[in-house]
């Protein structure tokens, strides 16, 4: 083939880290993410599981370009197959890529939520009948729209938030867990609008603790772990079972849920101050050997899939 | 309900300024008996000589040999009965001299506080939004300089350029000398007003400023200022919808909580500039053992800054969701 399939959004070996001052006036680099590689497809969600701390939040911002300014990042960035420059970046915030952000201190306490839901700009007023709609379908009252963020619950809020990414006509969604606080069918609600924005051909990055609710509306999972990947796999390798999945850890997570008998995993995940050498998840793998210790292993195609694991079959 | 609301927070509010008030009484009239103020000596240095026994009996008439509790139920019950005295000083009733000293502080401080906040508000979100840049670490010196000068210094400086060298404006008062006061007009008043109320509004406009900078850096590190920016909100709208709607509350509330910083630094630029107001009234009461004038005045600057702090406090109230829910639910 000569035409290379082109992503909407390519993230290439990307690294975070953070300039800090540990005592006094030296400073350290504190690595957060690392040689992390994503990519959504147009008509596709992606979904990334990961417990906390692992660096969901910090893609998502990485990818809009609001890090803050002691943040340094590394990796190639690419929307549509352009180079993410932070000019560029600034082009397509609110406009080609909308995010909903992780927590209800994203709003302004001072404004009411529909004001903040219609957003800045000129055609604000035009969305008014969109908002109703989404409301509506939210399960979000019109008083709502009147009230400001501290008269919400967490699951009002959340729901308000998703409104905000939805309401704009963004080719690609990023969804900071968007779901927790939100009753059942509310939650699946506001993943079933995110599968028609998919199913409309654009692209949804939906980062989520929920696995579970996950399956049945992503295409893609990606699993992250202390700040990179070590597995990208299909929905259906989850659903299907154990077998088909490749990475010890993402086995791990399958059966930690609770219908695969709720087995949880010992240990916990590694800080960013003080990985390990080597594979990341060595000190919580049963497989673990001499080689995983020494030397990082790089992502490679497995059964359809990516895997980050020397021994994985 | 909001009739319900109303009234409780005007019982509050009357409850603390009563309290307020008979506390202020109570301190000042002790301060003066311990003090060696003494009203019968500037009384008989005003009307001349008088002997040993007259002033006994005067002393008499006053009331100065019965005991303190009593002369204080005297004085504070001819208080309730709207009656504070007449002062000594001036000859006319205590109510009459702080009324006419009051219209003119209030012309100096309304537009020192006026120019102060306004100035003090734009200087803040200058510096805030140039967090860093040069224009910012040069307004804050200023300021932080500003913060440190004693007012009377700053007057002395402003009057010896102004006035001295170069001529601009008149020395002292708040009229011309050698005219009658109902021939002084409104320019003239203004003339005498500008270079007292430039000095005392020099001296609060600093602190508003770093206050409102320091509120506007808060404001545009938070997170709805980030997802804000994640939306495409350029630095304008970001001011426009963010900015001024989460600062502007703070730097009222602290505007009106100066009153007592106002009334104090008009002391001193009033009697730098001679201004006749509240200000000078209240030194030459002291100097002069006026009594009456003095425990007046003490009371009605009480009440003045009180009524600063409620209006504070209430405004806050009105506008701040938050705690107007708060309110509600009391
Ligand atoms: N501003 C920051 N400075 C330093 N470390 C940070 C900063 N923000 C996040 N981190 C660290 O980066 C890691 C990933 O954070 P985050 O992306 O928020 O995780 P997640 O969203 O997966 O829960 C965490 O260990 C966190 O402590
Ligand atoms: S590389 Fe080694 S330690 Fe890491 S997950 Fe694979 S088997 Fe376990
Ligand atoms: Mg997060």
């Amino acid at each position: 083939m000569v035409c290379k399939h082109e992503h909407l959004l390519d993230v290439q070996n990307l690294s975070v880290s953070f300039k800090m001052y540990d005592r006094g006036l030296v400073q350290k680099e504190l690595k957060v993410i690392s040689d992390l590689s994503v990519s959504v497809d147009r008509g596709e969600i992606l979904a990334v599981v990961g417990s906390s701390g692992s660096g969901k939040s910090l893609l998502a911002h990485a990818i809009m370009g609001i890090l803050p300014e002691n943040a340094a990042i590394q990796g190639a960035m690419k929307y549509q197959g352009e180079d993410m420059t932070p000019e560029y970046q600034e082009k397509l915030r609110g406009r080609q890529i909308a995010l909903v952000p992780q927590s209800v201190t994203y709003l302004d306490p001072l404004m009411r939520v529909e004001k903040q839901v219609l957003g800045a700009g000129k055609d604000a007023k035009k969305k008014i009948p969109a908002l109703k709609g989404i409301f509506n379908r939210l399960e979000l009252d019109e008083s709502v729209g009147k009230q400001y963020p501290y008269q919400l619950s967490g699951g009002m809020a959340r729901r308000v938030l998703v409104s905000t990414a939805v309401i704009g006509d963004a080719e690609l969604v990023i969804a900071d867990e968007p779901t927790p606080g939100m009753q059942t069918g509310q939650a699946i609600e506001a993943l079933r609008i995110f599968r028609e924005l998919a199913d409309e051909g654009k692209g949804v990055l939906l980062i989520t603790h929920d696995i579970d609710l996950a399956l049945n509306f992503a295409d893609k999972i990606a699993v992250f772990y202390a700040g990179t990947t070590l597995e990208l796999a299909s929905s259906g390798d989850f659903l299907s079972g154990e077998e088909s999945l490749r990475h010890p850890y993402s086995k791990a997570l399958w059966r930690a849920m609770p219908q695969n008998g709720f087995e949880p995993l010992d240990g916990f995940q590694p800080f960013s101050g003080s990985l390990p050498s080597g594979c990341l998840f060595s000190p919580r793998c049963s497989m673990c050997e001499k080689q995983c210790r020494q030397k990082i292993p790089e992502m490679r195609e497995l059964r359809g899939g990516f895997v980050r694991c020397f021994h994985a079959t | 309900m909001i009739v319900k609301r109303i009234t409780n927070v005007f019982f509050r509010y009357a409850l603390r300024v009563i309290t307020l008030l008979f506390a202020v009484s109570v301190i000042g009239f002790t301060l003066v008996s311990l003090s060696p103020v003494d009203p019968v000596q500037q009384y008989v240095l005003s009307v001349g000589s008088v002997s040993p026994e007259q002033r006994a009996e005067l002393e008499d008439y006053w009331g100065l040999n019965d005991p303190p509790v009593e002369r204080f139920e005297n004085c504070l019950s001819a208080i309730l009965h709207g009656d504070f005295g007449t002062s000594l000083l001036y000859r006319r009733p205590v109510i009459d001299v702080i009324r006419e000293k009051f219209a003119n502080t209030f012309a100096l401080m309304l537009c020192a506080w006026v120019f102060s906040g306004v100035i003090g508000f734009i200087l803040g979100c200058v510096m805030g939004a140039n967090r860093d840049r040069a224009a910012d670490k040069i307004l804050k010196r200023i300021c932080l300089l500003l913060c440190s000068v004693p007012t009377f210094w700053l007057g002395l400086l402003l009057l010896l350029l102004f006035s001295v060298w170069l001529g601009w404006f008149p020395i002292g008062f708040s009229s011309p000398i050698g005219v009658m006061n109902s021939d002084v007009t409104i320019w003239q008043q203004i003339h005498h007003l500008i270079l007292p109320a430039l000095t005392l509004s020099l001296l609060s406009f600093a602190n508003v400023a770093l206050h409102t900078r320091q509120k506007l850096i808060d404001v545009l590190e938070s997170d709805y200022v980030l997802f804000a920016k994640a939306r495409g909100e350029s630095k304008r709208q970001i001011m426009k919808r963010h900015g001024y709607r989460n600062i502007i509350m703070p730097a009222l509330t602290l505007q009106f909580a100066s009153f007592a910083e106002l009334f104090g630094g008009s002391v001193l630029a009033e009697n730098v500039f001679s201004y006749p107001g509240l200000g000078s009234a209240v030194s030459a009461a002291g100097l002069n053992s006026d009594v009456p004038l003095l425990l007046g005045i003490t009371l009605f600057s009480a009440l003045f800054v009180f009524t600063g702090n409620m209006i504070a406090n209430l405004l806050y109230g009105a506008i701040d969701p938050q705690i107007k829910e708060s309110y509600a639910n009391e």
